[in-house]
């Protein structure tokens, strides 16, 4: 069976890859793109390790198949920052220690911004609905949803204190 | 993942011969939520998937006279999105927003919750109880059934080699009509129902259900449209008699299993608690929407 050709624009930068139909996004953005910034933790949608953004929804690139990106618009952990500069999410992450093996870190912080980028002063509950479907075996979530709300603080120009050290 | 070949038609005919002309198995694609959980385990393994996303109309919401059309790919975020929606079926929102996580409801749709023939799925009971029907296209042309005719058993649908369903169609609710929709999970987010139930009510102006629909989930092989609740509801106010006769109907109906998330026992005692609390939903919703 012959690969797709897929253009598709990926952090900003127009992108063509080829893949077998049957390649998940999650595979192209790793295998073929070499983003692996993106995890594949359960493969079936229920961790969100793999959490990318495209055409501004959040999505889980293990259940997407890569065909399908042709003309779509996908945001990766990889083009959250601007150069340098962290997002102010990633920024939040590290200030409150909100992770510890790492794994899920990518997923948390794209479905994060997602979160921001549409509710500007999220409650802690709708924050911990919206990460419902991001799995962390470390945190306990606490530390994650603290940096979540700062970060939003910080978006708003507030100036939250910086966390107990 | 097993090979397959892979199509995006951008008009229904062009879908329906990509989907007949296989020799093997072929499956409309909308958002994989499911599809792709079945193809890397192994459960189906299609010749072709067939990605009805391009084909214009099966994403987005529209209104027709008195229908309101859901193209089948539709995803929960764009239906939950839709303040017509919201406004006349808060128990179908509520249905589709219960289908996953945020990312799911990115992809998820109607077309793919009814198609994958789950008896627990979320959005079907307040489809079926809002009388919606779903348009299905194949080789033999075009027909349009009632939404409760879909599902067979489980994993079972009555879609014959080559048809898919394209849109749903919802009349638009009287003045006094609204719905409600409660699942019941042993915690608060990311689980299956242990039972669903939707209420699907019309008032006359003094507070009385002229019009009911009662439909279960995850009580049975395919969900379960309740007469008998319905008939304890129509001509009635929901004094706490109506409220026990409806608890006994909608008991009466189960025909669940046990398994890890509830026993029988359990299931049957849920759905008769269910069915009270979204019926006060639903009688609220409908009185205020005088």
């Amino acid at each position: 069976m012959s690969k797709h050709h897929v253009s598709s624009v990926i952090n900003g930068e127009p992108v063509e890859f080829l893949c077998e139909p049957q390649q998940t996004l999650l595979d192209c953005l790793r295998d073929e793109l070499h983003l692996t910034g993106s995890k594949e933790g359960c493969g079936s949608g229920d961790c969100g390790a793999c959490t990318v953004i495209v055409d501004g929804n959040i999505v889980c690139s293990c259940l997407m198949l890569g065909v399908e990106a042709e003309g779509r618009t996908v945001l990766t952990v990889e083009g959250v920052a601007e150069g340098e500069k962290l997002h102010p999410v990633q920024q939040k992450f590290l200030e409150h220690a909100a992770l510890q093996c790492g794994f899920c870190t990518p997923g948390f912080i794209v479905a994060a911004k997602a979160l921001l980028d549409e509710n500007k002063n999220p409650t802690e509950e709708e924050t911990r609905y919206w990460l419902a479907g991001n799995l962390c075996r470390c945190t306990g979530y606490d530390k994650i949803v603290r940096a979540v709300l700062d970060a939003a603080a910080v978006m708003r120009g507030e100036n939250p204190p910086s966390p107990a050290t | 993942m097993p090979r397959v070949s892979y199509t995006a038609p951008t008009s229904i005919d062009d879908a329906v011969k990509a989907l007949a002309a296989s020799a093997g198995v072929a499956k409309a694609l909308s958002g994989g939520t499911d599809l792709l959980v079945q193809l890397k385990s192994g459960r189906v393994r299609p010749e072709v998937i067939v990605d009805t996303k391009r084909i214009p109309g099966l994403i987005g919401i529209r209104e027709e006279g008195d229908k309101f059309v859901i193209g089948a790919a539709t995803p929960g975020i764009m239906i939950s999105a839709d303040e017509r929606l919201t406004r006349a079926y808060p128990g179908i929102v509520e249905g589709v927003d219960l289908i996953g996580s945020t990312q799911i409801q990115g992809r998820c749709s109607i077309a793919g919750n009814l198609c994958n023939a789950s008896p627990a799925a979320d959005s079907v009971p307040p489809v079926i109880a809002a009388r919606a029907t779903a348009v299905v296209v194949g080789p033999n042309g075009r027909r349009e059934v009632p939404v409760e005719n879909i599902v067979t058993g489980p994993g079972q649908t009555s879609l014959q080699k080559g048809e898919f369903v394209v849109e749903f169609r919802i009349p638009k609710p009287l003045p006094r009509q609204s719905d409600a929709y409660l699942r019941f999970i042993p915690r608060t987010e990311m689980d299956i129902a242990v039972v669903g139930c939707a209420v699907n009510v019309v008032l006359d102006a003094g507070g009385t259900c002229t019009e009911a629909r009662v439909v279960l989930g995850a009580v049975a092989p395919t969900q379960v449209i309740v007469e008998e609740a319905a008939q304890a509801l129509i001509g009635h106010k929901l004094d706490d008699d109506t409220l026990k006769r409806l608890d006994s109907a909608a008991r009466a109906a189960c025909r669940p299993i046990s398994d890890k998330r509830g026993t029988i026992e359990y299931r049957i005692k849920v759905a008769g608690v269910l069915a009270r609390r979204a019926a006060a939903i639903a009688f609220d919703r409908a009185a205020s929407r005088a």
